[in-house]
């Protein structure tokens, strides 16, 4: 297997508390978004079944999602993970985007809103599969 | 295994900074340094050296690399480069005997029609010479012999002569070489160093692209040692799960030519440490 030594695994090892940009919005997030909301051990997602568990392991899996990169999002300070902040946060996703295809469509190809965009096109190149970015998308609904 | 995307496409281009299609460099190199002007007011133009240390994100890391320059891990590796660099009287082969010339790096050889990195100087001064020339082109020897090479003239402004319309077609390639968004991941050199400069990704803080290259070699943690230019291409190709080229392959001495014209007049700085 070809080794993805990255942005992705790299981050990891920097060790730096600038980096938690505590994004403002981030708190004002409801809390209670249940399961979703939740940041997944290694060890919990080892025997994740629950779907919205799943969508969790999946986001903040470095060699998957690995969202956090660039997102803030909850959760994630009770993590060793350290987010980015190319991008916006995400909170209140149920308000804007009533429409979750909406979401979806974001994940699946962001180049389609943005062409410039910095976000991976994660269906488009087959970053993960459909059905992961199915479970992703009910995760980030969540947020 | 990963099939990996290649995919040049000119709407990479479209947003942001972006180059007039017409644009020639003389437009590009004022666009590229009034960007980084507006958005860093507060950084002042000869900083943009010290790569990712230049930027107000880099605020609390500036000391402790400031510290580590005093006793930088790369002398020994600077000791032998120079000892090599006289032990094969490779100052026979450059101009002023190699002194001050490093800031008109790379060139373009009229004769030969191509980009000339000293990498590749080096290398046919040894074989001019009857000797093998350096095998590893990202590490080991070539980087501590580029490191004397270009501490010989540390300080001098970078100014590179794009005069012959040759230059000119390779400046062109490295510019759509680094604007191009590529790899699984989809990202150009641009998205990350120019969109994103000064931002966080994950815990890493994002360089801007002025300034890339006046530092190197350069010495990482990571790395354990001392690595060229083309090493760190190579990486920040692979981060995108893109494939990387080969050090001192046409692309990436094209691209050395475009960042290196960005950099127009500022100083010298390798080697160096980037933590
Ligand atoms: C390398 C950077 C990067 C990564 C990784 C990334 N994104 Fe994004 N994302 C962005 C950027 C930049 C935007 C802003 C809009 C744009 O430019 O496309 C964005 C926008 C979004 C939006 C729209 C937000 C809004 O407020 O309109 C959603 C939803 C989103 N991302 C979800 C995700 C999810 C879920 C993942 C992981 C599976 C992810 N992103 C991974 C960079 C990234
Ligand atoms: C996904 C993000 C990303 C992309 C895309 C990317 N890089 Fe990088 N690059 C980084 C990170 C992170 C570093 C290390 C921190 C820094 O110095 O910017 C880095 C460092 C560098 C450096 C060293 C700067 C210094 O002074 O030490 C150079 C030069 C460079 N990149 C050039 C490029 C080029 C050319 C491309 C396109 C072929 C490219 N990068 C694409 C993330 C990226």
């Amino acid at each position: 297997m070809r080794k993805s030594s990255t942005l992705f695994g790299a981050l990891s090892a920097a060790v730096l508390a600038a980096s938690l940009v505590a994004a403002p919005a981030a708190h004002a997030a409801k809390a209670g978004a249940g399961k979703g909301g939740e940041m997944p051990s290694k060890k919990v997602c080892a025997k994740a079944t629950d779907p919205l568990v799943v969508g969790g392991c999946l986001a903040t899996n470095r060699k998957k999602g690995n969202c956090m990169a660039c997102h803030q999002f909850k959760g994630i300070e009770k993590t060793r993970l350290q987010a980015g902040n190319i991008a916006p946060p995400l909170v209140a996703m149920k308000q804007r985007f009533p429409d979750k295809a909406k979401l979806r469509a974001q994940i699946a190809d962001p180049t389609k809103a943005n062409p410039n965009s910095s976000m991976p096109p994660y269906g488009r190149h087959s970053i993960v599969s459909g059905g992961e970015i199915d479970l992703i998308t009910e995760w980030a609904h969540t947020l | 295994m990963n099939k990996i995307v290649v995919l040049l496409t000119a709407l990479g281009l479209a947003l942001g900074l972006s180059f007039s299609v017409q644009a020639g460099p003389e437009e590009d190199l004022k666009a590229f340094q009034g960007y980084f002007k507006k958005n860093f007011p507060d950084v002042p133009f000869d900083e943009w050296s010290n790569g990712l240390y230049a930027l107000p994100a880099a605020a609390d890391r500036r000391a402790e690399w400031e510290q580590i320059e005093e006793f930088p891990p790369y002398e020994l590796d600077l000791a032998k480069g120079k000892k090599f660099w006289e032990t094969n009287n490779l100052a026979s082969c450059f101009k002023n005997g190699g002194k001050g010339i490093a800031q008109n790096y790379p060139y373009w050889d009229k004769k030969r029609k191509e980009v000339r990195t000293v990498e590749l100087d080096i290398n046919e001064c040894l074989t001019r010479q009857g000797k093998k020339p350096i095998k590893n082109l990202k590490k080991g020897t070539m980087a501590q012999v580029v490191s004397h090479f270009r501490s010989m003239s540390k300080g001098n402004r970078v100014k590179i002569d794009l005069s012959d319309p040759g230059a000119r077609v390779e400046y062109t390639r490295g510019r759509q070489y680094f604007w191009a968004k590529r790899g699984q991941l989809n990202f150009s050199c641009a998205n990350c160093h120019v969109h994103q400069a000064g931002k966080f990704i994950g815990g890493n803080i994002l360089s801007a692209g002025l300034g890339h290259g006046v530092g190197f070699p350069t010495y990482r943690n990571k790395w354990g040692g001392l690595g060229t230019l083309h090493r760190r291409y190579g990486g920040c190709n692979k981060q995108v799960r893109a494939k990387p080229l080969k050090a001192q392959s046409k692309e990436y001495r094209a691209l050395e030519l475009f960042e290196a014209y960005m950099n127009t007049g500022l100083p010298l700085t390798a080697p160096s440490n980037r933590g």
